[in-house]
């Protein structure tokens, strides 16, 4: 049998009484159905409108300016001749980063046995395929001609030798990107359908026949037998193993991108890991951002708490750490290689005209994450909160470092030059965050945000009870040892 | 609780390092330096054991490895040899003993339960690193010129043929001195740290009874911070002494990935040495309550860090490889085609031992819960490594004088005999179960769903 040590803190808080305020109660299985159904089966609230109404308002503004982006042309954008690429592949790139959190969470961490990852792999999971999906949106933008997207598969075509490029990582994108989303939106499927199961239960319990219907068809007709969860924690299984080296190798593949070329600043080896290691650092900040604002507004707080914010915040101090070390590894080794374009560039990157965007990305990605050294720190929810917000702005001016100002120093010094964006360029960033957050808040509405199949699996071994019986156990042993 | 009967740690007994033990080992360390002297003879009256290359040609001098410079292209000294191979095996062996300390300390902070029943095999790898602290210096002392291109004083003269422009860039970090302090502050600190962990674990054992409340929560939260210590130097540390003892063999290549490579491959061998030493101390009636789960997950890591090992592999290579930069892909040609083509099979065997083997071996969950399987993988693992580590060493330094000879194996098993009897006495000297530890009771129940 399984035995948790009662030094570990529990995942599953008492909550609050209802027929005595002010005391606390056990939390039991009903519980976490009743809790977690509540928003899924109650009317839109005036908060959840509000929401929606502002992220409506951001991908109507975003709609704007991508119509421009697409019937005026790129040119709209701040781009030039020497800077080809600039704000749509920064955001692609921290788009596809933030996605890497959900897919950490439910993979990895599965295999790793951590239990704390329960209560948030599914909005982490929901938040990577929405994340994943606005990073798309800008390879579409930049194509110019969307409806010729297909041109980036290798499909059998009528137009003589039209064909991709294997040799390209952009290519190697589009297959790696692609891969990532059907799988991690399998996975994510896969872990509702037991809870789709219970809401339609539920449903037809209360007799709403049109919820019962559509949750009924969405849960596929799972019946919670012993044999049809065998096989789900079996797929469960043979999925994260799957999605652990796709993780992996979707941003190694990104970074690919720029680290196969011979541009200066951009051809280093380490980048594919610490690429990674970025992408799980800004991931798990945007899944800070969002549940602590869910376990707010839900009453989430003794399933999300603050075992579980230390557990992230850990994940926050140890990738921010990664990348503050290949940051500085890579400004040694251009010192060290003697190779003086590498030198410059990353002089050019500290003391240049950008000199703003990297002292934004060190102290934010370097300096700021230092502070969950501090168990205080860590277990602060406000500290958390300003955080994850300024990890990710630190991550965004990562990759705007990385791309301009690796290219506005061209090789020939005639084409040096300068990238400023647009408005257009802004409000197809918006567009971005307008289509997150009304998928997010889509996803908060209509489905349960936290698996309450598997919240319900570590109640028993990890709620406040055991954990505290766990202790008087120990003591009864002192004593009998005593005497 | 409801316990197994055979999850209790009543009954286990503790290692004794037997007279019989310990004069197997010295035989064996007898033999490997007979081997190595034998070898040694060998090289000096000009027969090269095992080498294969004889003709002299001109070879690719970018790297600036020894003999690799223009200037010094033909100033191979059979000395070269011996030396290369006692640093290899030293910097082979001190990342196990290293690695030891740092899956410790990944334990203690990651708050992994699973482990703590075996925690002493690793701890005890710890000792080895004040025998790597003496070697490595000295061996540098010794033998810096034989085996570090840049040590050479006539690099830095302008008036001096061999006069290096790059050389004299990389000077403000790669000069004797800086690299003498660096090496002591990096032992000084893994040493330091190593035993300020080890003494919280001993004083477990010592306390009366766990007690979760106070005492043993109190040492364990102590080592908790002690291996974040620990790690945030180790952070730092295993990729500059990657770089000085490894990357500056080849002084004029660099690679930003370098650190980490090392650290893989380190990483990997340090595992496969601590299954290697489970499994060892298993089949002669030690480590009861280690069973099949235990086994299972520590398969699972040598097949993931092999994974791991492979990934960093393959990005160094094929990022030099696609961007085709002279200075940058030099490293592998020279592996690959360079040297009369001495490295091609072992650069192919690396990549076949590393990866395809543990990766097909260990895919199944079955394999990972046998013995004998982890046991043939961990050799092949280390076997692998040991020839992942020739080949970051051997180019750089004797070029294609390089080769498997009784010096090789001469060194290797002292290097081995060494390395068991350090930990055998390391482990003998403590409890080899920490008994009091907070998360005992959940690692000898540890079960592998």
């Amino acid at each position: 049998m399984q035995v948790t040590s009662p030094v570990r803190e529990p995942l599953v808080l008492r909550k609050p009484d209802e027929n005595n305020p002010g005391k606390l109660r056990t939390t039991t299985l009903a519980d976490v159905t009743n809790d977690i159904c509540r928003q899924v089966e109650a009317a839109p609230n005036m908060r959840w409108l509000l929401a929606m109404l502002i992220s409506l308002v951001a991908f109507a503004w975003g709609s704007y300016t991508l119509y421009r982006t697409w019937w005026f042309g790129i040119g709209e954008w701040g781009l030039n001749k020497t800077i080809g690429w600039a704000w749509d592949i920064t955001n692609f790139v921290w788009w596809v980063g933030i996605g890497h959190a959900g897919t950490l969470i439910s993979a990895i961490l599965l295999l790793f046995r951590q239990k704390w990852r329960t209560s948030i792999n599914r909005a982490a999971e929901a938040m990577t395929i929405f994340a994943v999906i606005c990073a798309g949106s800008f390879i579409l933008m930049h194509m110019g001609r969307p409806w010729l997207a297909h041109w980036a598969l290798p499909l059998p075509n009528t137009y003589g030798s039209l064909w991709v490029n294997f040799n390209s990582p952009l290519v190697w994108d589009v297959f790696a990107i692609s891969t990532y989303l059907s799988v991690s939106v399998v996975f994510w499927y896969i872990g509702l359908i037991p809870d789709l199961a219970t809401i339609r239960e539920r449903a037809i319990r209360d007799g709403r026949a049109i919820p019962a219907f559509i949750y009924g068809c969405l849960s596929f007709g799972w019946d919670g037998s012993a044999k049809t969860w065998a096989r789900y924690e079996m797929v469960a299984l043979v999925l994260a193993g799957l999605s652990t080296p796709l993780v992996l190798s979707v941003h190694t593949i990104v970074s690919f991108d720029f680290a196969t070329s011979v541009i200066p600043g951009w051809h280093t080896t380490i980048f594919p890991p610490y690429f990674v290691a970025g992408a799980i650092f800004s991931g798990f900040a945007m899944v800070l951002t969002l549940m602590l604002i869910t376990r707010h507004v839900f009453k989430l707080q003794h399933y999300i708490t603050l075992a579980h914010i230390e557990s992230m915040n850990k994940v926050i101090l140890l990738t921010g750490s990664i990348v503050g070390i290949a940051y500085l590894t890579e400004f040694f080794i251009a010192w060290y290689s003697g190779v003086e374009y590498e030198s410059y560039a990353f002089l050019n990157r500290m003391f240049g005209p950008y000199w703003w965007a990297y002292w934004s990305m060190m102290t934010c990605n370097v300096i700021s994450p230092q502070f969950f050294w501090f168990r205080a720190m860590r277990r602060n929810i406000y500290v958390t909160f300003a955080l994850s917000i300024v990890v990710n702005i630190g991550m965004w001016f990562e990759r705007f470092v990385i791309i301009v100002t690796s290219l506005h120093r061209d090789f020939l010094p005639s084409s040096w030059s300068m990238f400023w964006p647009t408005y257009v360029d802004v409000g197809d960033y918006i567009f971005s965050f307008g289509l997150f957050f009304t998928a997010f808040f889509l996803f908060a509405k209509f489905l349960p945000v936290v698996n309450m199949a598997e919240v319900k699996a570590v109640l028993a071994s990890s709620n406040e009870e055991i954990q505290e019986a766990g202790l008087v156990e120990a003591e009864k042993e002192a004593a009998t040892a005593a005497h | 609780m409801a316990e197994h009967a055979h999850t209790s740690i009543a009954d286990e007994k503790n290692f004794e390092f037997t007279a019989a033990a310990k004069r197997r080992l010295m035989v064996a360390f007898v033999i490997g330096l007979v081997l190595f002297i034998i070898g040694v003879v060998l090289l000096a009256s000009g027969i090269d054991g095992g080498s294969s290359g004889h003709e002299v040609e001109k070879h690719a001098a970018i790297t600036g490895g020894g003999g690799g410079h223009d200037a010094h292209a033909d100033d191979y000294h059979w000395t070269k040899r011996v030396f290369a191979n006692l640093w290899l095996d030293a910097v082979l062996f001190n990342g196990i003993a290293l690695i030891g300390v740092f899956f410790v300390a990944v334990n203690y902070v990651a708050y992994a339960g699973w482990s703590v029943v075996f925690r002493r095999i690793p701890e005890a790898f710890g000792y080895f690193l004040m025998v790597t602290a003496v070697i490595i210096p000295v061996l540098f002392l010794v033998s810096g010129h034989d085996l570090f291109h840049w040590t050479h004083a006539d690099l830095y003269d302008p008036s001096s043929p061999n006069y290096d422009k790059i050389l004299v860039g990389k000077r403000g970090y790669l000069n004797t001195p800086f690299y003498m302090i660096r090496m002591l502050v990096y032992f000084a600190a893994w040493i330091g740290l190593f035993f300020i962990i080890r003494r919280n674990s001993l004083k477990e054992d010592s306390l009366p009874k766990q007690n979760y409340k106070t005492d043993s929560i109190k040492l364990y939260n102590k080592n908790v911070y002690m291996s974040a210590v620990f790690l945030f130097v180790f952070a730092v540390t295993s990729s500059t002494s990657a770089w000085d003892w490894v990357m500056s063999i080849d002084a004029h290549w660099f690679s930003t990935m370098f650190g980490w490579y090392c650290f893989a491959s380190w990483f990997v061998s340090g595992l496969a040495t601590i299954t290697l030493t489970v499994i060892l101390l298993k089949e002669q009636g030690y480590l009861k309550a280690v069973n099949e789960n235990h086994l299972h997950d520590l398969g699972k890591f040598m097949f993931a860090f092999s994974v791991f090992w492979t990934y960093i592999w393959f990005s160094q290579f094929h990022l030099y490889h696609y961007a085709n930069i002279p200075e940058e892909i030099i490293y592998f040609t020279e592996r690959f085609s360079g040297h009369n083509g001495i490295y091609f099979g072992v650069f192919f065997l690396n990549l076949f031992v590393n990866f395809a083997f543990p990766f097909l071996m260990l895919m199944t969950r079955n394999a990972k819960r046998k013995m004998l399987i982890l046991k043939i993988v961990a050799i092949g693992i280390l076997v692998g490594h040991y020839l992942d580590f020739y080949l970051m060493v051997m180019p750089g330094t004797v070029g294609k004088h390089a080769g498997f000879g009784p010096v090789e194996f001469g060194a290797l098993i002292m290097f081995i005999s060494a390395f068991i009897y350090v930990i055998s006495n390391a482990l003998s000297k403590a409890n080899i179960v920490p008994k009091n530890d907070p998360f005992i009771k959940e690692s000898v129940n540890h079960v592998v769903v």
